[in-house]
């Protein structure tokens, strides 16, 4: 690929060429969802983050520095995988994997560090702060932070840290701080309100280079223009492989950054069914889940108006997932846009069903998955079987599962 | 019955600051925290916030953290907080509920205005309600008669300021200082410029919060400001007390201290 060409990706990704009406408001709003709920000292910051967002996003130099990062560091684009064997048990429908495993740290999360540190730069700040579930987007952080000289401090959940323990130690060895928190359900949730705590008392200094396409706007805007480029490239490489689109895009929902990512580009495409996966935990009558958009309600969380998982009384309930990634109780507002409209689907996937999805295709395609994107292989395995062998199903593997196999020796019993 | 602007009034009339106290439902136990908030009244708080305890407390140091969590281990619900509004507004402080957002949200706005104003709560303050999302909440708080406080900050530029001062009845919430809620060594030093540029803006009372612990600091923030909010600092005395008569006592003495500070 030439320079140009990539260029032309990139910046057709950060533009927005998806239907109107896409786009939040001026007050960061998609219908009712989104908007800005955050102590007033931290206005200005967010303010500050949008204005020179906005000015980077047409600035043809930002666009090529950050193109030039995805293909020479991230290993943009990434290919699609035509999984046959896996397919099989798919009711015969063509499963194709869009490889966002094979990216530098080893998942999508790559895309939107490196759009936002080049951001964290021309904001003139010099630390980065960001929170982390799994441990992916910490690490990603710490490899941008690495690569651009910027101070790295990542806040994660105790419970996190023991079943990441591994992404811990590559945070470390990237030069970035680890801190350990030990409130609250010591997961996600409250690695975010730590970073928060955090940004209001160091925002001088500091960007919050938020993970997920969730919190105050402009965070789900940003985050989901630096994750698209998943299903621009998709998009023109099933036309390139198939003569056609998907019947149906699957992915993933924790925060939602890797499904917005694949599904944004297909928005105007109609005859594209979006299908979105959260984890149902031990089920969904077990109470333990994380089955935000599904099970929860519309309340205000981190920043945001959105489905939550909250009780009478709006108090966070926990929620369990055994994918630390998909372990969160709110969602981005634009998927609680996208299934208020109806334009996407939203199901839940177990436990165990994302873990026999986890081993199928270790066992049939030789690719072992992060255990949240099992969870959209898994439902891709129903998807399958409901739309019969004529279909095509693109499928986004948004993580490789290395950092998962301490979970999996226990699982497996290995 | 005391209402804010009775509490202020009476403060300036004694040429001196008002003292406002801070206190979760719930904390240390249901009773206890009715019993911890009067002490503070008797001893010369003028108004009384009572915190709504939240799962997520994002503004709040761990000394708010850790007593928020002890409320709601303690099973502490919204009939909880307006009980203990109710029970403390009987000792004579003008009460001020201090809640995250969704909490009010969950509960229906409506109603949430409706029975605060009916346990005799005089008004919120909402430290995640910025002015772009708060102009349904002010109508119905207009509606109910309590007020709605909202917070400026040191990083706040003077078109925010006038926003949020538009917004808010009663006054207007100062944050000292860049950062979460908890004691520290000094007041910020931005706190008194805040003051002044907030004054600029609007005729209400300024008061000041965030980092303010000790008489000495009450005395100084005193000297430019309308009213001094004190939290974390109570609190620290309740957590640190070996039972609860010592910590009634530890609470009344530090209101006291806080007391004679806001007189100069």
């Amino acid at each position: 690929m030439t320079i140009a060409e990539g260029t032309l990706i990139t910046a057709a990704g950060l533009a927005g060429n998806g239907p109107a009406g896409d786009d939040p408001d001026a007050r960061g709003r998609f219908g009712v969802f989104g908007g800005r709920f955050v102590p007033e000292a931290l206005i200005p910051a967010l303010d500050e983050v949008a204005k020179v967002y906005a000015e980077a996003k047409s600035d043809p130099a930002f666009l090529a520095e950050f193109d030039h990062l995805l293909r020479t560091y991230a290993g943009r684009p990434t290919t699609l995988t035509d999984v046959r064997r896996f397919s099989e048990r798919a009711g015969g429908a063509r499963v194709i994997l869009k490889r966002e495993d094979l990216t530098h740290t080893g998942a999508h999360k790559i895309n939107n560090v490196l759009g936002q540190a080049l951001l964290t730069k021309r904001l003139g700040k010099t630390r980065v702060i960001a929170e982390t579930g799994a441990g992916q987007h910490g690490v990603a952080t710490a490899t941008a932070c690495a690569l651009l000289g910027l101070e790295c401090v990542i806040y994660m959940g105790e419970v996190d840290c023991e079943r990441q323990s591994l992404n811990v130690a590559r945070m470390k060895l990237l030069g970035a701080s680890v801190v350990p928190v030990g409130n609250g359900s010591r997961t996600l949730k409250d690695a975010i309100n730590e970073a928060f705590r955090d940004w209001v008392t160091n925002v001088e200094t500091t960007h919050y280079l938020f993970g997920t396409v969730a919190g105050p706007h402009p965070f789900p805007e940003i985050v989901r223009d630096f994750a698209r480029i998943i299903g621009v490239e998709a998009r023109r490489q099933m036309l390139e492989l198939t003569g056609r689109l998907p019947d149906a895009v699957a992915a993933a929902v924790g925060g939602g950054s890797n499904a917005i990512g694949i599904f944004h580009a297909f928005l105007g495409d109609q005859d594209v069914a979006l299908h979105g996966y959260e984890a149902a935990g031990h089920g969904v009558d077990s109470g333990e889940h994380a089955l935000t958009l599904t099970e929860g309600s519309i309340g205000v969380l981190h920043g945001s108006r959105t489905y939550v998982l909250q009780d009478d009384e709006g108090q966070t309930i926990e929620s369990h997932s055994i994918s630390a990634g998909l372990d969160y109780p709110g969602v981005g507002p634009e998927h609680a846009w996208l299934k208020d409209t109806g334009r996407a689907t939203y199901h839940g996937v177990t436990d165990d069903e994302a873990m026999e999805a986890f081993s199928l295709l270790a066992r049939t395609e030789g690719i072992i998955p992060a255990i949240e994107s099992a969870h959209a292989l898994a439902g891709t395995l129903k998807l399958g079987r409901e739309l019969g062998p004529e279909a095509t199903i693109l499928v986004n593997l948004s993580g490789r599962g290395d950092k998962d196999m301490g979970t999996a020796m226990k699982y497996f019993d290995l | 019955m005391t209402t804010l602007q009775t509490a202020f009034e009476k403060a300036r009339a004694d040429k001196r600051a008002a003292l406002v106290g801070y206190l979760p439902a719930g904390f240390p136990t249901k009773d206890g925290a009715v019993a911890a908030a009067t002490a503070m009244v008797e001893a010369g708080c003028d108004v009384i916030e009572i915190g709504l305890p939240y799962s997520d407390p994002l503004m709040d140091g761990p000394t708010i953290q850790d007593a928020v969590h002890r409320a709601l281990s303690n099973g502490t619900r919204i009939a909880d907080v307006m009980r203990t509004v109710e029970a403390v507004a009987r000792s004579g402080a003008a009460v001020l509920v201090m809640t995250y957002w969704n909490p009010i949200d969950r509960y229906g706005a409506e109603r949430f205005a409706r029975d605060l104003a009916n346990a005799g709560g005089r008004g919120t303050i909402t430290p995640d309600l910025t002015p772009e999302e708060a102009g349904p909440w002010c109508e119905l708080s207009a509606a109910a008669n309590i007020d709605t406080v909202f917070l400026v900050a040191p990083s706040s530029p003077d078109e925010r300021i006038q926003a949020v001062a538009d917004c808010c009845t009663g006054f207007v919430y100062a944050a000292s200082l860049m950062g979460v809620t908890g004691a520290r060594a000094s007041v910020g030093a931005a706190a008194e410029g805040l003051v002044a540029r907030t004054r600029a803006h609007t005729g209400l009372p300024v008061c000041v919060g965030l980092g303010v612990g000790t008489g000495a600091q009450a005395a100084e923030v005193a000297g430019y400001a309308d009213g001094v909010i004190v939290g974390s600092a109570f609190i620290r005395r309740l957590l640190d007390a070996p039972d609860e008569a010592s910590g009634l006592k530890a609470v009344r003495e530090l209101a006291a201290e806080l007391a004679a500070g806001v007189r100069g």
